[in-house]
Order: structure tokens, then sequence, then C-alpha cells
């Protein structure tokens, strides 16, 4: 068996395979870079049910409100940020998602069908409840 | 070789399955620091990167959807089984597709396989929650499934090396 052939073939896919690893870092910081840049300070909430728009909250104003959409998901608006602080969903990743503050950042409860995002626009004087 | 080949086939996958399936459940136990939709440590994907190389690739794949489904049923529901399958489903083929090809090592072939689970599984959540603003969430997605691919890749190139007096399947 030539030996010197097996290990050559070797450092090609070692060397191939940290190309693969630099362009996919590449990239994600690409996109990361291009849609960080794009981010402002969003204006409000918004409560999307299977696709619809069902509520929207300032993110001007401290509160807390219980969502009931297919369950029970508690979204906690604070110093412009929003989060989900309690769920019954049986895995409330919800809950462990980032915090969102910026337009178009979004917290998924997958098992009841919820997104939240951040909307950009002017800061609503009124509550709207859609 | 001593036995009967079937026999022993069977006994080897369902060994496969249930160390996948061992592994699937250690993860729900790990707590991640912070959650991205699609993002998974990978675990179970040890047994798949194995199969592939040690095995046919169908039978690889049966190992893969057989610990998916099962995986679902004792610790998911309904939606983790779409998400599950097809990030199963589009890693399989990728990385079996990388390997094909042959240009990459096991590292490479289980980032692949990584980062293609994550991009699939927030393409069902975008489809299924008519939102697409998920996309945002692709950086974060690719660099995690580089990061988890990477380690079960390094991983794997050592268990397979340790298992080349073997043959399974």
């Amino acid at each position: 068996m030539n030996n010197n052939h097996i290990t050559n073939k070797k450092t090609h896919k070692t060397r191939n395979d940290l190309i693969l690893l630099a362009a996919l870092l590449a990239i994600a910081a690409t996109v990361f870079a291009a849609v960080g840049l794009a981010k402002v300070d969003g204006a409000s909430v918004a409560v999307i049910v299977d696709g619809k728009t069902v509520a929207s909250y300032p993110l001007g104003a401290d509160r807390e409100v219980s969502l009931e959409y297919n369950g029970h998901n508690t979204l906690s608006i604070k110093g412009g940020t929003a989060h989900v602080t309690d769920a019954d969903c049986p895995d409330k990743l919800c809950v462990k998602q980032r915090g969102i503050s910026k337009e178009g950042e979004t917290i998924v409860c997958l098992p009841h069908k919820t997104v939240i995002m951040v909307k950009g626009g002017e800061r609503p004087e009124v509550d709207s409840a859609l | 070789m001593s036995g009967n080949g079937r026999t022993r086939r069977l006994v080897l996958y369902a060994l496969m399955v249930a160390l996948a399936l061992i592994f699937s459940y250690v993860e729900t136990l790990l707590p991640l620091p912070f959650f991205v939709p699609g993002m998974k440590l990978g675990l179970a994907n040890i047994v798949t990167v194995i199969a592939l190389y040690k095995m046919k690739a169908r039978d690889a794949a049966v190992i893969s959807a057989a610990r998916i489904l099962l995986a679902s049923l004792l610790f998911g529901n309904m939606f983790s089984l779409a998400y599950s399958l097809a990030g199963g489903a589009l890693s399989f083929f990728v990385m079996a597709l990388v390997k094909k090809i042959g240009r990459n090592g096991v590292v490479g072939v289980s980032v692949a396989g990584g980062v293609c689970h994550n991009i699939a599984q927030i393409g069902v959540a975008a489809a299924l929650l008519e939102t697409a603003e998920l996309v945002y969430y692709l950086p974060t997605l690719i660099v995690s499934g580089t990061v988890t691919g990477c380690a079960v890749g390094l991983l794997c190139a050592i268990i397979i090396k340790k298992l080349s007096g073997f043959r399974l399947g």
C-alpha cells in the first residue's frame, strides 16, 4: 500500500475541511454584519399567530401582558426590550430566547405557533390591540 | 464471520438507534446558555456520521430516521417531529453527498450536516409560522452549526479511527 499517497489525500481533505469552515464563518459574518448594520431600534412589538398579527404593544412603556393564543405566554416589556418571561408550553424555549428590541427581531414559541416581532416606525402614543 | 448475518445486523442497528436515542435524551437535559430556534448540539449526529462511514448510506439513513421518529415520540411532540425530520433529512442528504464527493474529511462532512440541519429547521419554522423574518437567525445558526459540527466531527474522526479494525453492517 502506498502510504505517502494516503497521507497526501488526508492532508488535502483536512485543508478542504478548513476551507469549508472558513467559508461558512465568512458567510455568517457577512450576513451578520449586513443585518446588524441595518438594525434600528424598534417602536413596538407585534404578536403574530399563524401568520396574522393579533396584537401590538409599544416598546416605550413597561408592561406585562398575558398572551392566550394556543396556550399561555407572558410577554414582558421593560426598558425598550421585550422578553417572554413565562409560558405553559412543554419546552419553554421562548423563555430562553434573548430579549428583543431591534426592528425585525423575533421571539418564537413553536408549540403555540406564536411569534413576537419588533416593528419599526413611529412609537405610537396609544396602545393598539388589533 | 460467525453467527447469522441478518440477526447480527439487526442487533447492530438496534444498538446504534438506542445509542443515538440516548444522545438525543442527554441533549434535552443539557441547558444551553441561550437559545435560537433551530439550534442544536447534535450529539445524536455522532451516530449518524459513524454509521455513514462504517455502513452503507441506506442503512445509516434508516438508523437516523428511526432515531428521529422515536426521539420525537419520547421527548418531543408533533411539531418537533416536523422540524427534526426536515433537519435530519437535509443534513443526512448533504453529509452523504459531501462524503461521496470525497474532498472533505469527517469534520467537513459533519460541519456540512450541522449547518444544513439548522438551516432546514429555521426554513420549516419560517414556512409553518409564515414569518420570513426568521432568516435573521441564519448567521447565528450557521456559526452554531459550524461549531457543533466541528466538535462532533473531531470526535467521530477519533472513533472511526479506533473502529478501523471493526466491520459494522
